[in-house]
């Protein structure tokens, strides 16, 4: 690559960078202004946070065995077994949680964000709602940002919980009992870890949507078009709660001191 | 002599991927006179009425609303000014989540000015004059093609624009389905609204309009009445009214 088109591809990097953080800015400010469109932010909490409820149970019980599962193989050799509720617990809530529920949902619904949106892009219902005096970020990005900010914290409270009963199916079978395996978790755990649990996905959240809007708003040559941004959605958003995981994982280590 | 009651483009360019779209395009949308924008398949008459309404940025040049120098400028600054102009999309773009009755009254319930009740009379009125107002409660993907273009008619009318913009509104249907847009069209012109309709259907636009532009390569090579332009010796135009020689247009 020469020189010129390196300096094309960084340029529209760049670019795409400015617009990105552009809408999200302004899907911030606008969350406080009317009108707040609650009818369609009540559609989209469903939509997006509810009906992920069964794939995140499913994340959350699976993941919460084989943590258990690998952790009992680990400690065994020690006598060490007691602790596994701990672990399965720290690990789950501080880290697998979140992230795993982000993904899984980024997967579900940034997907589905991008091509109902792409696909509005492509049949001129934007510009339909532009022309009727609409702010197209008020009523489509807003709306679609609020509901899953509140709604993957919980879902990722949901994946903990679910998480942590999966690890202690697993235990059941190591003759560790129910008081065994919660006593654990004190001496692994601090509040900020709570805390931490929910703030994560609530970031994962606000990433999810607003990349989900940013390629949707952004789509270009109908039904092609609308599969690429789709899949470019999906990556863009996992990609990115990936990274940003590792930087809140350093903030919250800063806050802990 | 410029009105300040029209919509107008001066000197502008825009371009997509380096490619000419429109340059140094000149063009004059006065209040009574209804227009057609002529032109084949991919000559950017879509592109205009969108510059027109402030949906894209131009390159360079200016779009006027009345008085108003709109390019440039934040969408929020000219939403007043541009209430003024409807459009019907070529595809109708009905909002796919809403009933046609939701769709029709969209802007009216955006607005928040009219109770549920008023909206509704608004919505049936409008229904009614485009003969659908049975497909009140249906959603755009139970309509045919031609109720989804009067649906869309509908809803431009339903905010009393003094403008209404047709993109091929006729393109897609069987001659009856035309026959009753064209008489659509005619009837708005009656009640006093001014058309501005982009289409390569010339039964459409002669049905429909008084003067005709006929854009060619980035550039608007005639500007006239049907007389003059059924007796143009351009000869991109003439073979645009009577195809012979296809090479003047690849």
């Amino acid at each position: 690559m020469n020189f010129a088109a390196f300096d094309k591809v960084l340029l529209i990097f760049f670019h795409e960078l400015q617009n990105y953080f552009t809408l999200a800015g302004r899907t911030f400010v606008r969350i406080f202004r009317r009108p707040f469109y609650y009818r369609e932010f009540a559609i989209q909490f469903d939509k997006l946070g509810f009906s992920s409820l069964f794939i995140c149970t499913l994340t959350g019980l699976f993941s919460g065995m084989v943590m258990a599962l690998q952790s009992l193989i680990q400690l065994k050799p020690f006598a060490a077994t007691s602790y596994v509720g701990g672990m399965v617990a720290v690990t789950m809530i501080k880290e697998l949680g979140p992230v795993l529920a982000a993904l899984m949902v980024a997967g579900r619904v940034g997907s589905a964000i991008t091509a109902e949106l792409g696909t509005m892009m492509v049949t001129e219902q934007v510009d339909a709602m532009r022309v009727e005096g609409t702010d197209i970020i008020k009523r489509l990005v807003v709306p679609r940002f609020k509901a899953m900010l509140l709604a993957l914290p919980l879902l990722t409270v949901v994946t903990d919980v679910v998480s942590v009963l999966g690890g202690y199916i697993m235990s059941a079978g190591y003759n560790i009992n129910p008081i065994m395996y919660i006593s654990g978790l004190p001496q692994f755990m601090l509040f900020q870890d709570l805390i931490e649990g929910v703030v994560k996905p609530a970031v994962f959240g606000a990433i999810i949507a607003i990349t989900g809007c940013y390629v949707g708003l952004n789509t270009k040559g109908g039904a092609e078009g609308v599969g690429a941004a789709a899949k470019k959605a999906v990556v863009l958003s996992s990609v990115l709660i990936l990274v940003s995981d590792f930087f809140l994982a350093k903030i919250f280590l800063v806050f802990r001191g | 002599m410029i009105s300040s009651d029209s919509i107008r483009m001066e000197k502008l360019c825009y371009s997509i991927g380096g490619r000419k779209i429109l340059a140094d395009f000149d063009f004059h949308l006065e209040r009574g006179v209804n227009r057609t924008i002529l032109g084949v398949s991919g000559a950017g008459k879509t592109t205009i009425l969108k510059l027109l309404l402030g949906l894209l940025d131009p390159d360079s040049g200016s779009v006027y609303i009345g008085n108003l120098r709109i390019t440039g400028l934040p969408e929020s600054s000219f939403m007043q000014q541009r209430k003024r102009i409807a459009i019907v999309f070529q595809g109708g773009a009905l909002f796919d989540s809403m009933t046609v009755g939701e769709n029709v009254g969209y802007r009216l319930f955006e607005e928040g000015r009219l109770s549920q009740g008023e909206i509704t009379r608004v919505v049936l009125e409008k229904l009614s004059f485009v003969g659908v107002e049975t497909a009140l409660n249906l959603y755009p993907s139970e309509l045919s093609g031609g109720m989804k273009k009067r649906v869309a008619i509908a809803r431009a009318l339903a905010a009393d624009p003094d403008y209404i913009f047709f993109d091929e509104p006729t393109t897609g249907l069987d001659p009856i389905g035309v026959y009753n847009i064209c008489n659509l069209i005619q009837r708005l012109q009656a009640e006093g609204k001014t058309t501005l309709m982009v289409t390569h259907d010339l039964t459409t636009a002669f049905a429909t309009s008084q003067r005709f532009t006929f854009l060619y390569k980035a550039h608007m090579l005639f500007e006239g009445s049907e007389e003059e332009m059924k007796t143009s010796s351009i000869p991109e135009v003439r073979e645009f009214l009577e195809p012979t020689d296809r090479s003047l247009f690849i």
